[in-house]
């Protein structure tokens, strides 16, 4: 199959552009938030605290910390970056050039994912600052790290094809990912919830995704595992059917 | 093959139901150079959005050098670069930077030294640094001719490529568009100023509510439909026309120093030397007279106007 390599590459270096251009916006406001975040819960609070399963509560809150940010950027970088050359009309070179949906995807997707990875990482050094890490399984901390930046970065590029409006852009990402995440067990372990709740939050995805993201720190989980991990992959297979929908059908992208 | 585009029963109906195309057929030459006129609403910027691949068709086939716009699509759209017509371009981005993207999104090598040149030949080798949005709505559209031939097309769509640009500009374009069909590029233009077909096209094709009603070689089509206008400056003025010169065609101006006589250009019939003799003959003296043949605007707008009247009718 043939593959346009500088297609992809021209896309994957504007966004990538895009970022530097926004350097503030895109990868210093989340540090400092999430930094925020280590100081008051971490420090401040988390050290009155007592141990969330047998780890320091500063600690216990890193994983679900980095997820709010990883699935939160992924969501906005990807969907930006779609949606404003929809908006600003320049969609049309996008179109018009010999380039396949997959490596139009991969051009958007895979900057969108990389940014979001760069902050992760960043994030995660950030935190050695506050509070004492381990990482049990670095293997699958790294793989949860990509597989959620590229499932959300999908997501996010649905959003933006979705969006006809910068209130759509936001809607998704504030309405629904952050209540999940909060939710999500971001900073307590679900065990901690009564019975009840416990299987209503079973319903929430992000469970699945921090459950298994904490795991990979410190080995504890609040479903298994393997649970997790088919939760995370059958996200991302549902995310690539649906962009394989947009394209085919060419929704909110052709006439 | 010497057809650079090949377009056969091709419709396209939007979701609203609104019939934009009707059944175009069209086949473009190599290297020539094809003016697609009609008005606002006429299908021009749908047909070539479909050909470019922005709008999907509803039936019919189009072919690029032989490649078809579906089927082949990455073979067919090497061959076209695009200037649409509105001015859409990444306003945060450095012209350069611009230029280079479209280039790689072609699925070209980068070449730096080419990109140089069409920036030189745009006359953007001074601004390749600054970001699209400080400059002018004319440099703008420089920029987006640039990035259409980066990657060096056999084919160029301009829509309405002088809409909104000072003359300098425009002969700048028109310059622009000889060079290219000097390099063997085939030029398709969209444009609703008349002149500009005029003055470049070698071929005119004239949409109207989304059907092709005409297709024709500039000169042909200005013989065809072409009026021409002959007139007289007389050496004393005439106070009536005479019987003998009681035609229809014919008639004198206001100030009564003038004869005025319009014909059809294709017409056999018509015999100036005759009505000259006629004129002579009768005493009339004339000291000066020249012709005038009707510009392609007027024969687009009567071609409109008598489609217009054939539907209304």
């Amino acid at each position: 199959m043939k593959l346009n390599y500088y297609g992809v590459r021209a896309i994957y270096k504007f966004e990538m552009a895009r970022t530097r251009r926004t350097l503030m916006q895109s990868i210093i406001a989340p540090v400092i938030s999430t930094s925020l975040y280590f100081i008051v819960f971490g420090s401040a609070i988390g050290s009155r605290m007592t141990q969330m399963e047998g780890i320091s509560y500063g600690a216990f809150i890193v994983p679900g910390l980095i997820m709010l940010s990883l699935l939160t950027q992924s969501i906005s970088n990807a969907s930006f970056g779609i949606y404003f050359p929809k908006f600003s009309g320049t969609i049309y070179e996008i179109l018009s050039a010999p380039i396949s949906p997959l490596e139009i995807v991969m051009g958007y997707i895979g900057a969108a994912a990389s940014k979001s990875i760069i902050l992760g990482l960043i994030i995660l050094a950030t935190a050695t600052f506050f509070v004492p890490l381990q990482i049990d399984h670095l293997f699958w901390m790294l793989f949860y790290l990509v597989i959620t930046s590229i499932t959300f970065s999908m997501i996010g590029f649905i959003i933006g094809v979705w969006a006809d409006g910068f209130e759509k852009l936001q809607v998704v990402p504030l309405l629904i990912i952050t209540p999940l995440t909060f939710l999500g067990g971001s900073f307590y372990s679900i065990s901690v919830l009564p019975a009840f709740w416990q299987k209503v939050a079973l319903l929430n995805p992000v469970v699945y995704l921090i459950s298994g993201f904490r795991w990979s720190f410190y080995g504890i989980e609040d479903v298994s595992l393997w649970v997790s991990l088919r939760m995370t992959m059958s996200f991302l297979a549902i995310s690539i059917a649906v962009v394989i929908w947009i394209f085919k059908t060419g929704y909110r992208l052709k006439k | 093959m010497n057809n650079i585009l090949s377009i056969s029963h091709l419709f396209k109906t939007y979701q609203s139901g609104f019939q934009a195309l009707k059944d175009i057929n069209l086949e473009i030459a190599k290297g020539e150079i094809f003016a697609l006129l009609g008005q606002n609403g006429a299908g021009k910027t749908t047909l070539i959005s479909i050909i470019c691949g922005i709008v999907s068709p509803s039936s019919g086939q189009v072919l690029v050098d032989g490649k078809n716009i579906i089927g082949d699509y990455r073979e067919a759209r090497e061959l076209i670069g695009l200037v649409p017509q509105e001015l859409s371009t990444d306003s945060f981005e450095t012209v350069w930077n611009t230029v280079t993207f479209s280039r790689g999104l072609y699925g070209k090598a980068p070449n730096p030294a080419f990109i140089e040149k069409i920036l030189k030949d745009l006359s953007l080798w001074d601004k390749r640094n600054s970001k699209i949005m400080t400059l002018s709505g004319g440099m703008k559209r420089r920029v987006m001719i640039a990035k259409a031939l980066s990657h060096e097309p056999s084919i160029l769509f301009l829509d309405e490529p002088t809409a909104g640009v000072d003359v300098s500009l425009r002969k700048d374009m028109w310059n622009l568009v000889k060079i290219l069909k000097d390099n063997g590029t085939t030029v398709i233009l969209t444009t609703h100023y008349i002149e500009e077909a005029e003055e470049m096209a070698d071929r005119i094709g004239i949409i109207r509510g989304g059907e092709l009603i005409m297709v024709d070689n500039k000169l042909a089509l200005m013989n065809k439909l072409g009026k021409k206008e002959l007139t007289l400056q007389l050496q004393n003025p005439l106070q009536s026309l005479p019987k003998e010169l009681d035609l229809p065609s014919l008639s004198l101006s206001d100030d009564k120093c003038e004869l005025t006589y319009r014909f059809d250009s294709k017409d056999e019939d018509i015999n100036i030397a005759q009505l000259l003799q006629k004129i002579t003959s009768l005493g009339i003296v004339f000291k000066d007279l020249h012709t005038k043949q009707s510009s392609l605007e007027e024969i687009f707008v009567n071609l409109i106007n008598s489609e217009a009247n054939t539907h209304e009718a």
